[in-house]
């Protein structure tokens, strides 16, 4: 795992009007490491992990992926240097079948001038390579050929993480990946994001989920009026005292140097 | 048990575009049972005359629809095409290649302004082509002085001309339908930018995020759809021997009922072109037999707006519960 720091960010600040989302917070991501993103509504969660998927654009700060600065414009600047996101609503296309929804944006054409010329889609292609991810990442479904919209709402939601682990060379980043899903489903998502880890992939997760969050989360992101106001050790912390810092009831400097992370 | 799910649930989609080849052979059969001639090879090949400028304009209102729009626009557009192909053949006496491109160029560019107003300026496409409509019968009263052109040379509508086969008359034009149906549905299922067509209808924002420039497909559709409605223009002038300024104005509504009788959803992202065909011969046999059985044009034209709102209605229940 070590140490080592896949993204980097300080000092982002993004302001909507008179509204400061982000108010210079910082933000480090390890390599390999499952870090929880939480805060009260409106701490500024969602446009921290768009500003870190090239969504939104800040108007103040650095980021830096593997120590050099990145500048994402947009989603596929992000998607380019290797960081892939799991929308909150999934972002998938419901009457489309799985592997196109896998593919959508970055289809594979034929190989020869079929491809080249007639720009003919390499469908079988497409299809075993889908196959062979939902599969590595143990989701069970065997047809590729469904539409999404006949899936339960955890199958869903492994064909669009399948989708963001198939492409991603660095970083997942999920938001609010089981708030819509039973107990069994959300837990059948959380054994996911630990596969995801084990391909050696960092992983964002924005949740509300305390359980869920304690449960996988390497390191604790506490989100606080647009800054970070702690990053804590899960394993040394209780779930009491997170949700006081989160809350702002306890001050993260009266935190043991133990629990921080 | 779950693989056996699986198979039936494939299999669903296959019925729903089936639903409208038997809806066509019901009507066949019932107007086979009513009139002797309904069914013989010259009428078929009558009805497939008939169809050939309202199927052709469909493919075009396919596209627009399968991204969630509509285009009503698309019979008056058809219209100007055949006037400036006439006009520029017949009254000026230039090369007919020359012509067609002008008439093709004229409905695409009507296609692309429906294209920029609805990406750029961001207007609802119903608005925008009920503009588009009304300023491309204007133009078409104005460039025409309203009066029909008849003078036009023999090579331009060389598509209305005939060969046999088994007997049975074929007008060229009805090949050419056909060819731009297999065209259209070659991009669409096996292109990248034909599934970005569905992908735009379906969820416009999951396109967006999948990198697909969702403008420049919309604006690709728009002036496509033009485009079919230039070959329209190509075969209504053919099959009607003069540029008609007043053509297209039952088309325009007929075409948009093919497309949704064909099973194409008005929500966008579900369909598929061939059933804008089948939806085409629908309101094709409806009218032909009608007009065989001795039925006035006015209950045909209440039976076809009876059709669409049952085929909307269809739609509306299969997608949404009837919510
Ligand atoms: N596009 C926007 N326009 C204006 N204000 C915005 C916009 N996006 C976010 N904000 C504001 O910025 C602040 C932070 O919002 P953000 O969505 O990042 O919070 P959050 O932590 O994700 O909250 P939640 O838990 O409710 O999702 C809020 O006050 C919000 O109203
Ligand atoms: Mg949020």
């Amino acid at each position: 795992m070590g140490d080592a720091l896949v993204m980097q960010g300080r000092g982002l600040v993004k302001r909507f009007g008179h509204v400061t989302a982000l108010d210079g917070t910082d933000f480090d991501l390890r390599a390999g490491e499952i870090l929880a993103v939480i805060g009260d509504n409106g701490a500024g969660k969602s446009s921290l992990i768009k500003v870190l998927s090239g969504a939104l654009i800040p108007d103040a700060g650095a980021l830096s992926l593997d120590g050099e600065r990145v500048y994402f414009r947009t989603p596929m600047d992000a998607r380019r240097a290797g960081i892939e996101t799991v929308y909150q609503d999934l972002a998938v296309a419901p009457a489309m079948t799985i592997a196109e929804n896998l593919y959508l944006g970055r289809e594979v054409r034929r190989p020869g001038v079929l491809g080249s010329v007639f720009r003919v889609l390499d469908k079988a292609r497409m299809r075993e390579e889908a196959e062979r991810h939902m599969r590595a990442l143990q989701i069970g479904i065997r047809t590729m050929t469904q539409a999404v919209e006949t899936l339960s709402g955890g199958q869903r939601q492994g064909v669009a993480v399948a989708r963001s682990v198939a492409f991603a060379r660095h970083v997942v980043i999920m938001d609010e990946p089981t708030a819509a899903l039973g107990v069994k489903e959300g837990t059948m998502v959380l054994d996911l994001i630990r596969r995801v880890r084990e391909r050696g992939l960092s992983v964002v997760l924005i949740s509300h989920n305390m359980p869920h969050v304690f449960e996988v989360a390497d390191r604790i992101h506490v989100a606080r009026l647009g800054r970070r106001a702690a990053v804590l050790n899960p394993r040394a912390i209780s779930m009491s005292d997170t949700v006081a810092v989160m809350t702002g009831a306890l001050s993260p400097e009266l935190l043991p140097t133990e629990v921080l992370a | 048990m779950p693989s056996e799910a699986r198979t039936l649930r494939e299999r669903l989609p296959a019925i729903g575009t089936l639903g409208p080849v038997i809806a066509l052979a019901i009507a066949s059969a019932f107007f086979a049972t009513q009139h002797e001639r309904f069914l013989t090879g010259a009428n078929v090949s009558l009805i497939l005359q008939q169809v050939m400028v309202v199927g052709t304009i469909a493919i075009g209102q396919t596209l627009v629809i399968l991204t969630a729009g509509v285009d009503l626009s698309c019979g008056m557009v058809m219209a100007l095409g055949g006037i400036v192909m006439a006009k520029v053949a017949g009254t000026l006496g230039l090369p007919v290649p020359l012509a067609i491109a002008a008439g093709v160029g004229v409905t695409t560019c009507f296609g692309l302004l429906n294209g920029i107003l609805v990406t750029r300026v961001k207007l609802p496409p119903f608005i925008v082509t009920l503009g588009t409509l009304n300023i491309a019968f204007a133009i078409t009263q104005l460039s025409s002085d309203a009066q029909t052109i008849t003078d036009v040379p023999p090579s331009l509508v060389a598509l209305g001309n005939a060969f046999t086969l088994g007997g049975t008359e074929v007008v060229y034009g009805v090949v050419v339908m056909l060819a731009a149906y297999l065209l259209a549905a070659f991009i669409l299922r096996e292109t990248a930018a034909g599934r970005h067509v569905y992908a735009v209808g379906n969820n416009p924002e999951a396109a967006r995020l999948a990198g697909i420039d969702t403008a420049r497909v919309l604006l690709g559709v728009y002036a496509i759809a033009g485009a079919c409605y230039g070959l329209a223009a190509l075969l209504a002038v053919a099959r009607t021997g003069v540029g008609d300024p007043n053509a297209g104005q039952t088309d325009n509504l007929d075409a948009i009922t093919a497309v949704v009788l064909g099973g194409t959803s008005l929500f966008g992202g579900r369909g598929v072109v061939w059933g804008s065909l089948v939806g085409a011969l629908i309101v094709g046999t409806f009218r032909n037999g009608l007009t065989l059985m001795g039925v006035s044009s006015v209950y045909q034209i209440l039976i076809t707006g009876i059709l669409v709102i049952l085929a909307v209605a269809t739609d509306q229940f299969s997608r949404h519960g009837g919510r």
